[in-house]
């Protein structure tokens, strides 16, 4: 690599492509701290006062807190369980493959990823709410179930690579099968479950669909959501509504800026598998 | 060895259930339905065909099929060319390596739904000023309100949210090829054309398949774009077909009717995505 030269043609052409990524930024940013007045005059200029009023007022009308706990709660709540479960589930399907019973798990839990969501999306929601799962809590429940399909794939194609002397060895010295995965295994899977709670986050945070169809009542909207509901009503004062968007990329993007480099590797090894 | 067999079964069997309850029960219930006249709520009828019929007789179905076709290949299309354009570049020897790779991941992090309404904003309002101040007719209009060029709108917020998955497996495939190919084909007399033709391609050969196949799939299920910045409209011109079996379900009482729907939407799926592999795995095996 050292014996090449820079190449400052490719390097101007990716930065001039990268301002396409970025003038949008910088768009909801600037109009986000601008006045309508201000806005008027020249849409591109810096405002000339940066003023919080504009997040203030779109604060109280999202109910923004509120938006962003739900998502958190469910964010949270679905990376931790889709690691603990899915990682088990995997382990158990890797280490049976030979099995007609889990070699079909397999395959079916693969052959879901290619079934669309609108084919289950009316049935789910008559049964959801019949069943009193239509809040966050059902949400959650959903998002561990159907994460499955993904991550099963993406799991087993790591586990069959660990020597299965390691767990001999543990189950000799006494451990159970219980005691070798969490001693043994799930230490092992870090570097996927590292992975799997990227991508799993990154799904569970910005998904619009499943809880636009699954959630009725509007305390539990989540941050998506609520923009969607929150455009419907005030669709014309701009300056507030890109305060809203802004304070809802926010939290992800100064996520992204810290740890991009673990995030972009973590997508690159998912999608490898 | 029955302790560890049980155990497995302890393990796997929960998961099964749950996943059959809630994602092919589900699914297996939408294909049931489709096959009565049930409108979400009250009695209901089997009618046979009768749904599947329908929705091949209308127009509304049809040209949503048609809208989410034309959108697809053309997404699909452009999101592969740039974003393997631009895979190649960040593997080259470039400066600020680092903070470009950032900056062109950066849409993949971010909801589709708010991208969507930001760019709305940038088609309504600012393009047209832009237009104005610099005297080009072309951009004056929003086009997103013009049915003839809606979709147009909604091809390019797809392509630049999609772009940044899609380079990510493409650089993915790209860093696997050692430098010293290129160094060989270049002692032959080899161009750039003739290295990335004969070198990059072939080897990035399962990359390009994955790409097509993933990125026709999801643009087939289009939904987040289509509501933030058309609603569908103007008139039905970008109604997608996620989108119509939404809205003809949860708001339009034809919960059976768009059932027949979404399994006709299911089996086209299944059908292009087996089509593609089928004719993109022959090519790889060629090369």
């Amino acid at each position: 690599m050292n014996r090449k030269k820079t190449s400052w043609i490719v390097t101007t052409l990716l930065i001039l492509g990268s301002l396409l990524i970025l003038f949008p930024l910088y768009l909801t940013i600037t109009i986000a701290f601008k006045t309508p007045p201000e806005m008027a005059g020249n849409l591109l200029a810096l405002p000339k006062s940066w003023s919080f009023d504009n997040f203030a007022q779109a604060i109280e009308m999202t109910n923004f807190f509120n938006a962003f706990k739900n998502s958190a709660f469910v964010t949270i709540f679905v990376v931790i369980f889709t690691v603990l479960t899915n990682s088990l589930v995997s382990y158990a399907i890797a280490r049976n493959l030979h099995k007609k019973f889990y070699k079909f798990l397999y395959f079916y839990f693969l052959s879901a990823m290619f079934i669309p969501f609108p084919i289950i999306m009316l049935p789910l929601v008559k049964q959801t709410s019949a069943w009193g799962m239509d809040n966050l809590v059902g949400l959650i429940i959903l998002y561990i179930v159907f994460n499955l399909s993904f991550n099963v794939f993406i799991y087993i194609g790591y586990i069959r690579a660990i020597p299965v002397e390691l767990e001999e060895a543990a189950i000799m010295d006494g451990a159970t099968t219980w005691g070798v995965f969490w001693k043994v295994i799930f230490p092992l899977l870090a570097p996927m479950n590292a992975t799997v709670a990227i991508i799993t986050s990154l799904g569970a945070w910005n998904d619009f669909m499943l809880p636009l169809v699954l959630l009725s009542d509007r305390e539990m909207a989540t941050l998506p959501l609520v923009q969607y509901i929150f455009q419907g009503q005030f669709s014309t004062d701009y300056n507030l509504a890109f305060a809203s968007y802004l304070m809802a990329l926010a939290p992800m993007i100064i996520v992204y800026i810290f740890a991009q480099k673990w995030i972009i590797s973590g997508v690159m090894k998912g999608s490898i598998k | 060895m029955k302790k560890k067999n049980s155990v497995f079964l302890i393990i796997t069997i929960p998961a099964f259930l749950l996943f059959f309850i809630f994602h092919s029960f589900p699914a297996l219930q939408g294909i049931f339905y489709s096959f009565t006249d049930w409108k979400g709520y009250g009695d209901w009828n089997f009618v046979g065909l009768k749904n599947y019929l329908n929705v091949f007789k209308d127009e509304r179905a049809g040209d949503a099929y048609l809208f989410t076709f034309k959108f697809a290949i053309v997404a699909t299309i452009l999101v592969n060319i740039i974003s393997l354009l631009v895979a190649i570049g960040l593997n080259s020897k470039i400066k600020f390596h680092k903070t470009l790779r950032a900056i062109y991941f950066l849409p993949y992090i971010l909801s589709i739904l708010i991208v969507g309404f930001i760019f709305n904003f940038i088609f309504a309002h600012f393009l047209p000023q832009i237009g104005d101040a610099f005297g080009w007719e072309f951009l004056t209009r929003n086009i997103l309100g013009n049915p003839d060029l809606a979709w147009i709108g909604i091809v390019i917020v797809a392509v630049w949210q999609a772009v940044s998955f899609n380079t990510i497996l493409y650089l993915a495939g790209l860093v696997t090829i050692s430098e010293d190919l290129y160094e060989a084909a270049s002692i032959d007399g080899a161009g750039v054309w003739t290295k990335f033709w004969k070198i990059t391609f072939p080897l990035i050969a399962p990359f390009f398949t994955i790409n097509m196949v993933l990125s026709l799939k999801n643009f087939l299920m289009v939904f987040d774009q289509i509501v933030a910045l058309t609603g569908g409209g103007p008139g039905k011109s970008t109604e997608s077909i996620s989108l119509l079996i939404y809205r003809g379900g949860f708001e339009g009482g034809e919960f059976a009717y768009q059932s027949a729907n979404a399994v006709i939407y299911f089996i086209v799926i299944i059908v292009f995505s087996v089509i593609q592999l089928k004719f993109l795995n022959k090519r790889e095996v060629e090369n």
